[in-house]
């Protein structure tokens, strides 16, 4: 499986167990506006995936993250990194 | 511009909607640390931090109107440019000697005491691992410095481990930053457990200690000292602005080569110094905490008092009993017509809403102080339990059943 299916994956896991998989996840995938995520539940996800991919996300780098393609990017980045 | 704003209007208007405003309340009087008049009513104040109740301490009153006396009112401007008078050296001097540290730093507020503290310890190339329930002033100050910041569950030593070692092959200093009590819920850090982290990664740890200081610890030094790690804590920050009873900030620390911290801590710079009354105030404010430890115990026994009535009236609270007591809301709009009601009962609260609290839950927070005797606490139950029944929170007749 590549990175970005394996990081894809663990996505969709954290949304379902948030309970916020609510519409067809894609690359497009606005966090906001398709997901409706609010800044309380962005981070409980945020904390979610960096959990089940054993990574960090820098806080600086969340404010550029507005579609699950550009999450998907910083997290083969960063998943690459820390292995 | 302002469109960035309609949201938030929107969202006020809600709030407001159900009755006052409760971001906006405005006090006729204060007639002392427990009690105010709102809208021509006496009402009890159940939400203001003033956990020694010295804000009406008579010698602290004295020694401000003294200092206004001698030194005029204001400093008008930053240490650095205008100099520093002798009440700023000597209320750091007898802030690190409370707290048993080398040096003291003093701010304007707590907030800039964080804002200036981390955005300057922590540089390019640095790590900031900041708790996820942090106050504001933590997540600001750590926007304003250069470091790379990492959030780590919420009093989650384990979590906090984890990030650590995945920086651990990273260059640059890691800095940890913990609260000592955490102003929502009123729980305390898991100290010693962060210290254990914090030394097995060679870390540097700093303790907001803005709620715990004069509160917890045997001389009211805060969790720190409660817990027996103060050695272990590279930083102490705090306010004077809650038990202490004035306003202003602090950063204390044994280590001899952070003066430089005043040139580069840009809310120390370039922000204007206390003026003389607090200074004065907030000086003898320590005094009164060492010679009074009582307080602290009245404090204590305050504290377990409200908790315990709240618990047995039926509500389900959040953290063990503290001078900070929390009831989650079971929403939004329960929380605004809980804390309504308890203000037309004669109870101020706060109400604090999400994205401020943790979870983004909705809560009324209460905090008590040393100051409210056991009658006023058991008013303040009483209208809670009236208002949780009528709101259907609690069932009918618990109360009356203990
Ligand atoms: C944990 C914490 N740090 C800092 C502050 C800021 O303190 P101040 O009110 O002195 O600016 C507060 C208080 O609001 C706080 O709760």
């Amino acid at each position: 499986m590549s990175d970005e299916q394996l990081v894809l994956r663990e996505i969709t896991g954290a949304l379902e167990e948030l309970g916020k998989r609510t519409v067809p996840i894609t690359l497009e995938t606005s966090l906001l506006h398709d997901l409706s995520l609010d800044s309380v539940t962005a981070l409980d996800f945020i904390m979610q995936l960096e959990t089940r991919l054993d990574t960090i996300i820098p806080m600086d780098g969340m404010a550029e993250i507005e579609t699950i393609g550009d999450l998907v990017g910083v997290l083969t980045r960063s998943t690459s990194k820390a292995a | 511009m302002l469109a960035r704003f309609r949201a938030l209007r929107s969202d006020l208007a809600t709030v407001t909607a159900a009755g006052r405003d409760p971001f906006g309340v405005a006090f006729d009087a204060i007639l002392s640390a427990t009690e105010a008049i709102l809208d021509g009513k006496r009402v009890l104040l159940l939400g203001t931090n003033n956990y020694l109740g010295l804000t009406f301490d008579q010698d602290c009153i004295d020694s401000a109107v003294a200092a206004t006396m001698a030194q005029g009112t204001g400093t008008t401007g930053s240490r650095i440019a205008n100099g520093t008078y002798g009440g700023h050296a000597a209320l750091e001097q007898r802030l690190a000697r409370f707290l048993g540290r080398r040096h003291a730093m003093v701010f304007t507020t707590g907030y800039q005491a964080n804002l200036g503290t981390l955005s300057a310890l922590a540089g390019r190339g640095d790590h900031l691992l900041l708790d996820a329930d942090s106050h504001a002033s933590i997540y600001d100050g750590a926007k304003l410095g250069n470091a790379q910041v990492t959030r780590f569950r919420h009093n989650d030593p384990d979590d906090l481990r984890r990030r650590l070692r995945l920086l651990a092959d990273q260059p640059g200093e890691k800095l940890i930053v913990l609260e000592g009590i955490y102003s929502m819920l009123g729980d305390t850090a898991p100290l010693r457990e962060m210290v254990e982290v914090k030394r097995e990664a060679g870390a540097w740890l700093l303790v907001d200690e803005a709620h715990s200081l004069g509160v917890l610890g045997a001389h009211g030094r805060g969790l720190a000292e409660a817990e027996g790690v103060e050695a272990d804590i590279d930083f102490v920050v705090g306010t004077f602005s809650k038990s202490l009873g004035a306003i202003g900030g602090f950063c204390a620390f044994d280590l001899d080569d952070f003066g430089a911290l005043r040139v580069a801590a840009r809310a120390y710079m370039f922000t204007a110094s206390l003026p003389p009354s607090i200074v004065a105030s907030v000086s003898q404010a320590i005094e009164a905490m060492e010679a009074q430890p009582q307080l602290r115990n009245i404090l204590r026994r305050n504290g377990q008092r409200l908790h315990a009535g709240l618990a047995a009236a039926g509500f389900a609270l959040g953290a063990m009993p503290s001078p900070i007591v929390s009831l989650p809301m079971p929403d939004r709009e329960t929380a605004i017509r809980f804390w309504n009601q308890l203000l037309d009962a004669g109870v101020y609260t706060n109400l604090a809403l999400g994205p401020a609290t943790p979870g983004g839950k909705p809560l009324l927070r209460m905090s008590v102080s040393a100051a409210l005797t056991p009658d006023q606490i058991d008013t303040a139950i009483a209208a809670f339990t009236q208002t949780g029944q009528r709101l259907g929170l609690i069932a009918a007749g618990m109360a009356a059943a203990e």
